[in-house]
């Protein structure tokens, strides 16, 4: 199929569900685009997949009881980080460890619970690995209203949530209620889990969060510019798999993930600065940095 | 300015880690918190911020009590604490040192740059502003720290270890750049296991040991065989004494 086929599909009324499940799939990737930054900066990842899991038993219980889905997701996947996020303070246990009995028993709890409802292989799969059918005309809004929400909170907190994530023994000496703002990223990973999971599925959502900003980490040394360029590439990677899943009728969720991966390994590859092959093509690291320590004293 | 700590007293996980410390440090003076391991150099710094809780006994300056986001100390922690990898630039950094006092969705004014400009100027890295944090020496880095805990202009500059790691002439360099710091009326006090450098540098030195064993200049300290026995827990004949008699 080509572009201009896949164009007159988006344009055709009697498949509406795929402009939705493309503006859906483009909303999530940039909200997770630009949160994923603060997840990969701050080598959150594991959280991330803990809250991809964690918002599974809301699910299952709004599908069960015929209910809004995003709302079970936020429920289910924001107790679950609030709970990582106490239990971990006690300094007893590593966070990891918090996590990782969390994230298990939500989605135990997850699939325990949607075994109970009819039809239960299909709306696990449709779950796990996401559909392109899978968005209600309702959830279009709320899925819109979460993410504009999740993105002016950022913008809002983003001085002191980097003054956090740089150093936070000193952040506690200025003052800033850092178990706060940790709680606030929390909250803002699990919303923009929450409204990505329907298309590209509860397993596959931590890619969306990874994938692109490690890739606009690997292009750029600015965290302004990572967190432009993080969006940039999650919303063409969606389009790109989107377009790639109608074409081959693969699945939706799999498919951004690989072209997700491969962005990924381009910037691998040829990064300007940071790519295999401009490192290959220079001085090594260390001469590098010499090399700056050389220039700072002749300035 | 005036940093007063009288009659301090921590506990943690229930063990007595500082007990009745008495210490005052006046604006122009650099005084060096010199003890062994364990001894609570780290936990007073952090106790006078309020970042540890204390039993007993109160930290003041100028009379008030100390508060966080009053500005009124600096503090530069272990460089180890600040993530080097994080892709800001050095005035970025510094500027983080101001966000403590802002409310929620304020941004940068030109006044805040101005602060940046000046803590720069200070720990001479204005031509550095621009470079990637993480591409500099330990040396920058250390000054960028600093340069970040002046950012607010504090009257009190607390600095937890800031030699560990660093070569001879970079650990020069950066002694005379506190001593300018103190010179121009900040009371500056850092934690050190240096104790030459301290004995040589510092206008004053405090030996502690859970509490405050000592406190003199490094003349009045250097030959008081049973303060440095008592701080390091060593003999009487220890090689330990000759370096510091020698210092």
């Amino acid at each position: 199929m080509s572009p201009l086929d896949f164009l007159g599909d988006l344009l055709n009324p009697d498949l509406r569900f795929l402009p939705k499940a493309l503006a859906v799939a483009v909303m999530s990737s940039v909200v997770c685009g630009v949160v994923g930054c603060h997840v990969v900066l701050r080598g959150m990842a594991f959280i991330g997949d803990a809250v991809a899991h964690a918002v599974f038993p809301g699910l299952a219980i709004a599908f069960v009881v015929s209910g809004n889905l995003i709302v079970g997701g936020i429920v289910s996947g924001v107790l679950t980080a609030v709970l990582i996020a106490v239990f971990s303070q006690g300094g007893r246990l590593r966070e990891d460890s918090v996590i990782g009995v969390f994230f298990v028993a939500a989605f135990a709890l997850g699939v325990v619970i949607i075994s109970r409802a009819p039809g239960y292989a299909g709306s696990l799969q449709q779950f796990l690995f996401g559909s392109l059918a899978g968005v209600p005309d309702r959830d279009l809004v709320v899925i819109g209203a979460v993410g504009l929400l999740v993105l002016a909170v950022l913008l809002v907190v983003h001085h002191p949530l980097v003054t956090v994530s740089l150093d936070r023994e000193m952040a506690r000496a200025l003052g800033l209620p850092v178990f706060v703002y940790d709680l606030v990223l929390y909250v803002l990973v699990t919303l923009a889990v929450v409204i990505s999971v329907q298309t590209i599925g509860n397993v596959l959502v931590l890619a969306l969060l990874v994938a692109p900003a490690a890739t606009a980490r690997l292009l750029t040394d600015r965290l302004v510019v990572m967190m432009v360029v993080s969006p940039v590439i999650g919303a063409v990677s969606a389009l790109v798999g989107i377009y790639v899943s109608w074409t081959w009728d693969l699945p939706v969720g799999g498919t951004i993930v690989l072209v997700l991966a491969a962005a990924f390994l381009v910037a691998w590859l040829v990064a300007p600065r940071h790519g295999l092959l401009a490192r290959s093509g220079r001085l090594p690291a260390a001469d590098d940095e010499r090399a700056v320590l050389v220039t700072s004293a002749v300035q | 300015m005036i940093l007063e700590i009288r009659g301090l007293a921590v506990d943690l996980g229930g063990r007595g880690v500082l007990r009745d410390v008495d210490l005052r440090v006046s604006s122009g003076e650099l005084v060096g918190l010199i003890g062994p391991n364990g001894a609570g150099k780290t936990t007073l710094l952090r106790a006078v911020l309020g970042l540890t809780p204390t039993r007993a006994g109160s930290v003041s300056v100028d009379g008030d009590r100390v508060r966080p986001r009053a500005g009124t100390v600096g503090y530069v922690p272990q460089r180890h604490e600040l993530d080097w990898s994080f892709p800001v630039s050095v005035e970025q950094v510094v500027l983080t040192g101001r966000t403590g006092a802002w409310r929620p969705g304020r941004r940068p004014r030109v006044e805040d740059w101005r602060a940046v400009d000046r803590a720069l100027e200070l720990v001479e890295m204005q031509h550095l502003r621009q470079r990637q944090a993480g591409q500099l020496s330990g040396g920058q880095r250390q000054r960028v720290l600093v340069a970040r805990a002046l950012a607010l202009d504090p009257g009190v500059l607390l600095l937890d270890e800031p030699f560990t790691g660093l070569d001879l002439p970079t650990q020069e360099s950066l002694l005379v750049m506190l001593g300018g710091l103190a010179a121009a009326g900040r009371a500056v006090v850092l934690t050190t296991h240096d104790i030459a450098s301290a004995l040589y540098t510092c206008h004053r030195v405090v030996l502690l040991n859970r509490t405050v064993v000592a406190t003199g200049t490094a003349s009045e300290l250097r030959h008081r065989t049973e303060v440095w026995t008592r701080t390091f827990g060593v003999g009487p004949d220890s090689p330990f004494l000759s370096v510091v008699r020698a210092s």
